[in-house]
C-alpha cells in the first residue's frame, strides 16, 4: 500500500472515535434531561455537572479529530 | 485551492520589529486579534459601569449578569476561599470567550484555534495550581495522587494513573478548546464550500444549494453556542483544577 493511501485510511479510522464521543455526550445529557425531569428542582444544580462530564467525554473525540487532522496535514 | 478551509488559519506577518537572538518578533494577526479583545474586553466593562446606578442600564445588567455568572460558578466549585483567584479565573473567561466570539464575524481571526495559544493559556492554568497548591500544603500537595481509602497492594497503580491523569490535563485542557474552535470553523467553511458548488451547477444545483445554505446557518448558530459553552468549560474546569489545590484530601 502506498503510504499515502494509508495516511488518509488512517484519518477515517480515527474518526470513528468521534462516534464514540458522539455516544458518550448522548447518554450524558439524555441521562441528565431524564433526571431533571423527574426531579426539576435539583435540575438547576446539577447543570454545570452535566456540562463538565460533556466536555469531559467530548475532548476525548476531539483527540481523534486531532489524531486525523494530523495525520492529513502533518504529517 | 483558493477555499482552503484551512486557509482561514494562517498566520499573516502585518510588521516586523526585527529579530532577537535568531527568533523573529512580529506584530502578527493573531497578536492584533488578541489586543482587539483586551481592547473590547476593557472597553465594554470601564464603559458600562461608569455611571453606576442602582437600577441597572442595559449594559450595566450584562456586565453585572457575567459577574454574578462567574463568581457563582467559582463559588459553588471551589468554596469561597476560592474568590480569591476570581480576577484570574474570570480574566480567563472573558478573554477565551472574547477569542471565541470575535473569530465568528466573517474574515476575522480566532485566536483560540491555534493550539500555542490554548495552550500557553492551559499551562498559565497548571502553573498556577501547583504553585497554589505547593505554597499552601507544601509536600502534603503530592497527597493528592495518593487517594484515600484504597486497598493496599493496588496503591501503587491508583497513583501511577492519578500522576498521568494530572499531567494530561493541561494537554486536554488545551486540546479541547483548539479542536472545538478549528473543527466548527472548518465545518462552517465546507458547508459554505457546498454551496458554491451547487450553485456553479446550474439552475437544478442552485435550487438544491439552498440546503447547504440553511445548514451553514444553523451551525452559524450553533457555532456561537459552543463559543459560549467551551469558554465556560474551560473556566470550570480551572475552577475543579484549582479546586483539587486548595483541598487535595478529598
Amino acid at each position: 500500500m502506498e503510504a499515502e493511501a494509508a495516511k488518509l485510511i488512517g484519518a477515517g479510522l480515527a474518526c470513528i472515535g468521534m462516534g464514540g464521543a458522539g455516544i458518550g455526550v448522548g447518554i450524558i445529557f439524555g441521562n441528565y434531561l431524564a433526571g431533571s425531569l423527574r426531579n426539576p428542582s435539583a435540575s438547576q444544580a446539577q447543570f454545570t455537572n452535566a456540562l463538565i462530564g460533556a466536555a469531559l467525554a467530548e475532548g476525548l473525540g476531539i483527540f481523534s479529530l486531532v489524531v486525523a487532522l494530523i495525520l492529513l496535514f502533518v504529517v | 485551492m483558493a477555499n482552503d478551509p484551512i486557509q482561514q488559519f494562517q498566520i499573516v506577518e502585518i510588521f516586523s520589529f526585527g529579530e532577537i537572538g535568531g527568533m523573529e518578533f512580529a506584530m502578527t494577526n493573531s497578536s492584533v486579534f488578541m489586543i482587539a479583545a483586551v481592547a473590547v474586553i476593557s472597553g465594554f466593562l470601564m464603559g458600562a459601569t461608569r455611571g453606576r446606578t442602582l437600577v441597572p442600564t442595559r449594559a450595566q445588567s450584562v456586565a453585572e449578569l457575567l459577574y454574578s455568572f462567574i463568581a457563582n460558578t467559582v463559588r459553588s466549585t471551589t468554596g469561597t476561599e476560592g474568590m480569591k483567584f476570581f480576577p484570574f479565573i474570570f480574566t480567563l473567561f472573558l478573554f477565551v470567550l472574547t477569542c471565541n466570539l470575535l473569530g465568528m464575524f466573517p474574515y476575522f481571526f480566532t485566536v483560540t484555534s491555534h493550539l500555542v495559544v490554548t495552550f500557553a493559556l492551559a499551562m498559565a492554568v497548571m502553573t498556577m495550581v501547583l504553585v497554589v497548591g505547593f505554597a499552601r500544603h507544601g509536600v502534603r500537595f503530592l497527597e493528592l495522587f495518593v487517594p484515600h481509602g484504597v486497598p493496599k497492594p493496588i496503591l501503587p497503580f491508583i497513583t501511577l494513573i492519578e500522576v498521568i491523569s494530572f499531567l494530561s490535563r493541561p494537554i486536554s485542557l488545551s486540546l479541547r478548546l483548539f479542536g472545538n474552535m478549528l473543527a466548527g470553523h472548518i465545518v462552517l467553511k465546507v458547508f459554505a464550500g457546498f454551496v458554491v458548488t451547487m450553485g456553479a451547477a446550474g439552475v437544478v444545483g442552485a435550487v438544491g444549494g439552498v440546503l447547504p445554505f440553511a445548514m451553514t446557518v444553523i451551525l452559524t448558530a450553533f457555532e456561537f453556542l459552543i463559543a459560549g459553552l467551551q469558554a465556560f468549560v474551560f473556566t470550570v474546569l480551572t475552577c475543579v483544577y484549582l479546586n483539587d489545590a486548595l483541598h487535595p484530601h478529598h
